[in-house]
């Protein structure tokens, strides 16, 4: 159902069950942000699990998203849902002409120039006090209401509308990756020689690829920028990125719960240990290396290749 | 199939459970229980002017108060907020969320400010006892909001008048590029055009991350500026005086206004290369006998570092809020906006300030002290770095209210 | 005061001289980063945090044992070194026969581990160290003031630059490492040990780093933070220079420090985007960089 396999079918009932009920018992704020980042998350999940390369700058996206939509929304009063949609599209738009100038190149430059594009965005970033408000950031960005109909001040409202962008966006990145185009993608991935030769016109379908992580990382970051009500620098800077890959690499790459319970681990981690100061970087330190050295599949590739099935 | 469910069950009731047990707080079911938090910066450029001491002088507050005697349990419970605002906030709305009663210290005006908002969303108390920024007490003030201690105004005033009237016409600026930094150098360009001076440059350099200030000294000096004005504070204040040392700035004729300078400053920076700088504070440590009463309390809890003003401030802002409490009543407490208008109306009195009272706009009104760091051989006794040459009266220390655009303010 | 397109000439010397320090740092960092990957291929995304552990080293020695400038300059780059020695051979060595991107994301988590740990103990703004009295104090130059301390700084990069260059180009054991580079089991098949070579050569590399961290502990406050923000920018360097090009990477680092310094006079706030705007450039025009093969 849904090309869900067994295993992934019961997760998924697990996991709304666990979204419905956890605002009543956890601090929904905290459960918000989780799934902020795991969209973020599934966006990086896409690039490296699909076409397995590494981005070293997606947070230029989910700040792109997150100022997009606070100033839309602070400065001209959009509602919500238009500053979510326009933080799409403005994510979409760069992750399309950025995607354009990289997607031909192989892993490392990947990655060093996804990096040097994403400082070029930090320092427009820092730059343009106007719209983004440099080292201040945008802040009391108001939830306003959505549709102009329901008030987005009380947190559960706010709780019911990001769990719904969370399970949408958890629905499209499967049923993308198991259409058609998916399979094509993943043919690309095992050899691109031979998509090439059957026809296949693999650059485009990597770009593809790129902007809709791209647009994944934006609505993070709007969606985010609206639950927080603040947006600054540290939103698109460096360690936003390197954070998403712990994310995808701790949940395991190419699976689709991967993003959510790797973001999960990380930012709960940030809240729990908050009070020991810099020792959460060491953790997310040693927890890297030994995803590297021991851990590749992560937790939920872990689980999915105990249990033989697709996770 | 059934190993999965169970497993997956059990695993997310786990982290579940776990994530409930955040931060616990005294449950109110006690009549007088109280929780004060110190959101300060405690690793990074400003953890020296607040950090940990403003912690001790939190809890030396709660000590001469006599908090226990009088039946109150207080916890103080403490947060980092890296310099960064939606750490702040966030830390603000969690605490706030789950009944912390006081916010107290915050240096860092961008900080400042976003908890400002916050406090006043969730209509609890919060005395800023270490932000510069005047706005607190101007456009972006509130019922819920106390800014103790100083802020830009006094210190562009002050230091920035006390150089334009020993003949520093032209001015070269070094800024924090942030809400404090800029509104600094703003109020403090006004003076010296007020006094017929001139503004030659400005070097606005990204915060908090930037510790090699040698590009914009090299701007500085070549701009032939009489006053190399420092709009900074903290770690930030402390390299650039010592690099434009190293520059030889001070050698080629040019004087430093160090707009924001806290005793512990002088300290790092030395005597040898700080001797000769005015500077402003609302409070030093051996100006009279209670101020030296007060330090010598608080030492023990903080050996290694000497109070400054913002640290003193969160000691007499707690002492005042439970002077306040007292009044009101512990439930009444919860409330900020009543627990500020309880604290307007009465005159504070503190070891550490003396009598002072706070105005209207939430502004914390004492005189303010141009000091002069002593020459080395001139110091006699550890952190003895300071002469006094000045002092200003509260009302010639802050703005008017009328002027600051504060909504709480009648017109 | 005599006006250089438009600017004052201490302005435009003082910058350009600071961009030589700069590219100082840049080019000995980005020497070490060409070694390893040259040899290894390994992406050694904690080089910065080597060169910042460098720093604090230099900074420990003093502070604890009394030691001064003068001996951190050799002891500095050998206890580094050999902490490096010790991670080739524990961890690093495991992962050469996987994806050169885990390689990355290993020395990556490594140096987070090293930033945070001293964070924890020193605070994110760190501790600061005084030049050496023997370097203190400012030469007038007459179109500026240098701090004499930064001279020395570009002497002594210059000069190992220089040496690391000639040992690596010129004698037996360079020759050595540019075999086992293109051909390690033929080299191994000479009887030369080459797990030996290579983990040799990721603690000289890192050993670079370290150097770098002595020079500039009096230079800029000795913190955590000190290699993140560098690491960024001396990757954009050996990717301009290309990636295995030792020469490459010296003559690059210390171009883009000028760059980068003249780039601080006639518009400041984009000295810190320029070397990224030179990446991208070059790497669309010429993918393998300027100096480098496309392997």
């Amino acid at each position: 159902m849904f090309g869900f396999s067994r295993g992934q079918l019961i997760g998924f009932v697990l996991m709304t069950a666990v979204i419905v009920a956890a605002p009543f018992v956890v601090y929904p704020i905290f459960v918000m942000q989780v799934m902020c980042f795991a969209i973020f998350a599934m966006g990086a999940n896409l690039l490296m699990g699909s076409i397995g390369l590494l981005s070293l700058g997606q947070a230029a996206y989910f700040g792109v998203g997150g100022y997009t939509c606070g100033y839309l929304v602070q400065t001209f009063g959009l509602t919500p849902e238009l500053g979510i949609l326009a933080a799409a599209l403005a994510g979409a738009a760069l992750g399309a002409v950025f995607g354009w100038l990289v997607i031909r190149r192989q892993t490392i430059y990947f990655a060093m120039i996804t990096l040097a594009l994403a400082q070029i965005v930090y320092f427009w970033a820092v730059q343009d006090i106007n719209v983004t408000g440099g080292e201040n950031g945008i802040q009391g960005i108001p939830r306003g209401a959505l549709f102009g109909l329901v008030s987005l001040n009380k947190d559960l409202a706010m709780y019911v509308v990001v769990a719904i962008i969370f399970l949408a966006c958890f629905l499209l990145v499967h049923r993308v990756i198991h259409s058609p185009f998916g399979q094509v993608v993943k043919a690309i991935r095992e050899n691109e020689p031979r998509a090439i030769s059957l026809g296949y016109k693999t650059d485009q379908y990597k770009w593809i690829i790129f902007i809709l992580a791209a647009t994944l990382s934006a609505i993070a970051g709007a969606t985010k920028a609206q639950v927080m009500g603040i947006v600054t620098l540290s939103d698109v800077g460096a360690s936003g990125s390197g954070l998403v890959v712990l994310m995808v690499l701790l949940g395991g790459i190419g699976t689709i719960f991967g993003p959510l319970i790797g973001a999960l681990i990380v930012v709960a981690m940030q809240y729990y240990l908050a009070p020991f100061g810099a020792w959460v970087v060491v953790i997310q330190g040693v927890i890297f290396m030994a995803c590297v050295l021991v851990f590749r599949r992560g937790i939920v590739g872990e689980l999915a290749h105990r249990l033989r099935t697709a996770l | 199939m059934k190993k999965i469910s169970r497993r997956s069950v059990l695993g997310t009731a786990a982290v579940a459970a776990a994530a409930t047990t955040l931060p616990s707080l005294p449950a109110r079911a006690q009549s007088k229980s109280l929780t004060i938090g110190v959101c300060s910066d405690f690793s990074g450029t400003y953890s020296d002017i607040g950090g940990k001491t403003s912690v001790a002088c939190v809890q030396q507050a709660l000590e001469d108060f006599g908090a226990d005697k009088k039946g109150y349990d207080v916890t103080v419970i403490q947060g980092d907020h890296q310099n960064k605002p939606d750490i702040g906030a966030g830390l603000a709305r969690q605490w706030f969320d789950q009944g912390v009663d006081l916010l107290i210290d915050v240096p860092n005006s961008a900080v400042g400010l976003a908890i400002a908002g916050v406090a006043a969303e969730k209509n609890k108390a919060y005395i800023n006892s270490n932000s510069a920024t005047s706005k607190l007490t101007g456009t972006a003030c509130n019922a819920q909001t106390i800014h103790w201690t100083y802020d830009t105004y006094m210190l562009s005033h002050s230091t920035g008048g006390a150089m334009v009237a020993q003949g520093g016409k032209s001015w070269f600026f070094i800024t924090a590029n942030y809400a404090f930094g800029t509104l600094l150098r703003d109020q403090t360009t006004a003076v010296v055009k007020a006094a017929g001076g001139t503004v030659l440059g400005d070097a606005a350099y990204p915060f908090p991350q930037t510790t090699d200030f040698s590009s914009f000294l090299v701007q500085a000096q070549s701009s032939g500026a009489q006053v190399l004005g420092l709009a900074n504070a903290g770690k930030d204040t402390v390299n650039s005086i010592k690099q434009a040392h190293q520059f030889g700035i001070t050698q080629s004729g040019m004087k430093i206004a160090a707009l924001l300078v806290f005793i512990n400053d002088v300290h790092a920076i030395g005597l040898e290369i700080a001797q000769g700088l005015i500077l402003t504070e609302s409070f030093y440590w051996n100006m009279n006998d209670r101020t030296r009463a007060f330090t010598s309390r608080v030492l023990p809890k903080t050996p290694n570092n000497y109070p400054s003003m913002g640290q003193a401030g969160c000691y007499a802002g707690v002492t005042h809020f439970m002077k306040a409490v007292d009044v009101i009543g512990v439930d009444a407490a919860s409330n900020g906006a009543a627990v500020v208008a309880q604290m307007k109306k009465m005159p504070t009195d503190d070891d550490a300030f003396g009598h002072c009272y706070i105005r209207e706009d939430g502004r914390f009104m004492c005189p303010s002290y141009l000091f002069q760091v002593k020459k080395p051989g001139e110091s006699s006794t550890p952190w003895d770095y300071y002469t006094k040459l000045h002092t200003t009266s509260a009302q010639d220390s802050f703005a008017s209210p009328a002027t600051e655009g504060c909504p709480l303010v009648k017109a | 005061m005599i006006m250089i397109f438009g600017k004052p000439a201490p302005l435009l010397f003082g910058q350009l001289l600071l961009g030589i320090i700069n590219g100082s740092f840049y080019a000995m960092l980005s020497m070490g980063l060409a070694i390893i990957f040259g040899l290894l291929k390994i992406i050694n995304f904690a080089h910065g945090a080597m060169f910042m552990v460098g720093a604090f080293v230099t900074w420990g020695l003093l502070n604890y044992l009394g030691i001064n400038y003068w001996w951190a300059l050799l002891l500095s780059p050998v206890i580094v070194g050999a902490l490096g020695y010790v991670l080739e051979r524990t961890v690093i060595r495991r992962i050469y026969k996987l994806d050169i991107l885990y390689g990355l994301l290993l020395t990556f988590g490594f140096a987070q581990v090293l930033q945070g740990g001293l964070t924890n103990y020193y605070g994110s703004s760190g501790v600061s160290y005084d030049p050496p009295d023997l370097l203190s104090g400012v030469w007038d130059l007459g179109f500026m003031y240098l701090p004499v301390y930064r001279g020395f700084v570009i002497f002594a990069a210059v000069i190992m630059c220089g040496a690391t260059w000639l040992l690596i180009e010129k004698t037996k054991l360079g020759a050595l490492l540019r075999a086992a580079t293109e051909n390690p089991s033929l080299v191994q098949s000479f009887g030369v040990n080459v797990p030996r070579l290579i983990a040799l050569t990721f603690a000289g590399g890192v050993a670079l780093a370290a150097f770098a961290g002595v020079l500039a502990a009096p230079l800029y406050a000795v913190n955590p933070d000190m290699g993140s923000e560098l690491i960024n920018t001396v990757f954009a360097v050996v990717v301009i220079g290309g990636m295995g090009s030792i020469g490459g990477a010296i003559l690059t680092g210390f171009g883009l420090g000028i760059i980068e310094g003249f780039t601080d006079v006639f518009y400041p706030p984009g000295s810190a985007v320029v070397v990224f705007v030179v990446m991208a450039a070059v790497l669309l025009a010429r993918p393998a960089g300027l100096f480098g093969k496309l392997a």
